[in-house]
């Protein structure tokens, strides 16, 4: 045997041995918080959390379909803002993205370098509250958060890089039948652009299903129905939160089995989208793949 | 990547207008269509990035509502004096600096490394399973992270305390031993973005000329060897495009995983606390207007610098890098 066969062998078997050890790694969190949801709360006080449940309850999920009101308030937040942002945003950042690689026109340099300039240069946190807050008047109102999360630079770049492979012949051959450049867009240019669609949607509608930061500046508590992962947010870290969601079940906080509560409310608000990852898992490696050259 | 960039320098080249400024003007005139479908997205940026710049001037003043933004008392370089003197800008600085320091370095060696182990795997299901595997922590909330750091770590129910426990052990009041946490946050990242960063590399070493591998299997090079002489150098155009990403953005913090690990507990905020949560914390729980857009001011200022000289320090090693 060669001694680059045995080095080959070698790393190898060491590619898989770590691979593997990382992969569990990145499971284990999973286990743990399912597990912990399923357990007796009395066993957790006592023994703690573990990768296997503490006995076998399902108390906790009881306690929160019982009065499923502020839970499906927020997923019907969630879901409503996530398509429509998704769709608007991606019509936005799609016309945008075809508009600036079109060589043909003319400011595409000038409103480039308008749109990337702002992430070399932002307005600080504050400043930003304040005008969308108080100047705009969005405090307390969805549209604060909708709105913001339409687009980022990084995705128009990376649907820009995108627009780039269909090739120019195709806007050419629409401009030799007559059509207009919004025409060419809708009708020749869109069609071939799904992979590139789906990738940059998916980004989008992952920002809006994950979105608790926005939330917690503009709506804070002014609204009933907080988006999911807010909604989570704040049953993980208030306890006040945990009991008014629960209000209506006529138990003192106490009798709250707060622990296995609060990781039952987690998988409850992560769950759909984890089964969902598997289908979509292969649209973010193009976009990544595609996005990490910008410019 | 870099034959990439060079055939976008030469084609942005030749859309530059030939002619004169009436024929330019013209040439705007026919792309009224191409103008409007940019609208919304100029709209937007005015609106929710350039509009709320002329607010920084707010760092300048003692603010008030009631006086409004350019009507507060002007203040000079008070509240940023104020942030020197107490030690908090320095403070805030370093933390910043040295997790971004940290994510970056460790962050390219793992992804890297975990690329080259993947790249070695022959099994194509194993592969797509442990990738896709890895991927996930990427794609949950920063919120979740949060309920898993409780889950692990918490005094009285925390799956590692319980495991001390039964070992022998003493349980840790994790919570409040700010020493560990560097190592509990640089840990929650990795583990977050490293799916997310080896799939750029992964991709890199896939499109490398297969060529090269045959030479070098010719040559009865080991695979150590291999990964030396083939794989690395292959993989630095990528690795110098995401570490000057990565560098002018040194001043901005992961907000969301900081928030959701260590929140509003003041016991650890000498080794966690960056430039994003203080600021956060300020609005939030404070109401102060003044001192966090000075600290917001500083950091675009700084950040801004820090881009500008990347750039001008890339442009000098190698013109074909550089961001513009």
């Amino acid at each position: 045997m060669r001694s680059s066969d045995k080095s080959d062998y070698a790393l190898r078997g060491v590619s898989y041995l770590v691979v593997t050890v990382f992969t569990i790694f990145c499971l284990l969190p999973f286990v743990l918080i399912v597990s912990a949801s399923v357990s007796e709360e009395s066993q957790i006080m006592e023994h703690g959390f573990g990768l296997l449940p503490r006995g076998f309850s399902l108390t906790a999920y009881e306690f929160i379909f019982k009065s499923p009101r502020q839970l499906i308030g927020s997923y019907v937040v969630t879901i409503t803002m996530t398509v429509f942002g998704t769709a608007i945003g991606l019509l936005i950042i799609a016309m945008t993205g075809y508009a600036l690689q079109r060589k043909d026109f003319p400011l595409r340099n000038g409103i480039s370098f308008f749109i990337y300039f702002t992430t070399l240069f932002s307005a600080g946190l504050a400043p930003t509250y304040l005008w969308v807050a108080r100047e705009l008047g969005l405090r307390g109102n969805y549209l604060a958060v909708f709105l913001q999360l339409l687009m980022t630079p990084w995705l128009i770049i990376l649907m820009k890089n995108f627009v780039r492979s269909v090739p120019n012949e195709i806007t050419e051959s629409g401009k030799v039948d007559g059509a207009g450049d919004f025409r060419i867009f809708l009708r020749l240019i869109l069609p071939m652009m799904k992979p590139a669609l789906a990738t940059t949607g998916l980004f989008l509608a992952l920002g809006y299903w994950n979105e608790w930061y926005l939330s917690s500046l503009y709506l804070g508590s002014t609204v009933e129905f907080k988006p999911l992962q807010y909604y989570l947010y704040n049953v993980i870290n208030t306890a006040n939160a945990l009991k008014s969601s629960m209000a209506g079940n006529n138990v003192t906080v106490t009798q709250l089995p707060t622990n296995t509560l609060k990781m039952a409310s987690a998988v409850v608000a992560t769950g759909p989208i984890v089964l969902l990852y598997p289908f979509v898992q292969r649209y973010f490696v193009s976009g990544i793949t595609v996005g990490a050259v910008k410019g | 990547m870099a034959i990439q960039l060079d055939a976008r320098r030469v084609r942005s080249g030749e859309s530059r207008p030939a002619g004169d400024g009436r024929d330019r003007l013209r040439r705007i005139g026919h792309s009224k269509t191409l103008i409007i479908m940019c609208l919304p997205a100029i709209l937007f940026f005015l609106v929710f990035a350039y509009a709320p710049l002329p607010g920084s001037w707010i760092a300048f003043t003692n603010f008030n509502y009631h006086d409004g933004i350019f009507g507060s008392p002007f203040v000079g370089l008070r509240n940023f004096e104020f942030l020197a003197k107490s030690g908090q800008l320095w403070k805030l600085t370093r933390n910043t600096l040295l997790y971004n320091v940290a994510f970056i370095v460790l962050g390219n060696i793992v992804q890297i490394a975990v690329a080259i182990m993947l790249n070695e795997i022959r099994s194509k299901y194993f592969k797509k399973v442990s990738q896709a595997v890895m991927f996930l922590p990427y794609f949950i909330s920063v919120v979740l992270v949060g309920v898993i750091a409780f889950n692990l770590l918490n005094y009285d129910t925390g799956a590692l305390n319980a495991l001390i426990e039964r070992t022998g052990g003493d349980p840790i009041k994790i919570y409040s031993q700010a020493g560990l946490w560097p190592f509990i946050i640089v840990l929650f990242h990795l583990w977050q973005s490293t799916g997310y960063g080896s799939i750029v590399y992964f991709a890199a070493i896939l499109s490398i000329d297969s060529t090269l591998f045959e030479a070098a299997a010719i040559d009865g090079a080991s695979a150590w060897q291999r990964t030396r002489y083939v794989i690395l150098p292959s993989l630095k155009p990528t690795f110098i495009i995401l570490l000057l990403f990565s560098l002018g953005g040194i001043m901005r913090g992961n907000f969301g995983l900081f928030w959701n690990l260590v929140g509003n507990n003041a016991t650890l905020y000498d080794t966690t606390d960056i430039i994003e949560t203080s600021v956060y914390r300020m609005i939030i729980s404070q109401n102060n207007f003044t001192t966090s857009t000075a600290v917001g001011l500083y950091q675009s200022l700084f950040g801004f610098a820090l881009v500008m000289l990347c750039n001008w320090l890339v442009r000098r090693v190698n013109e074909d890098y550089a961001l513009f």
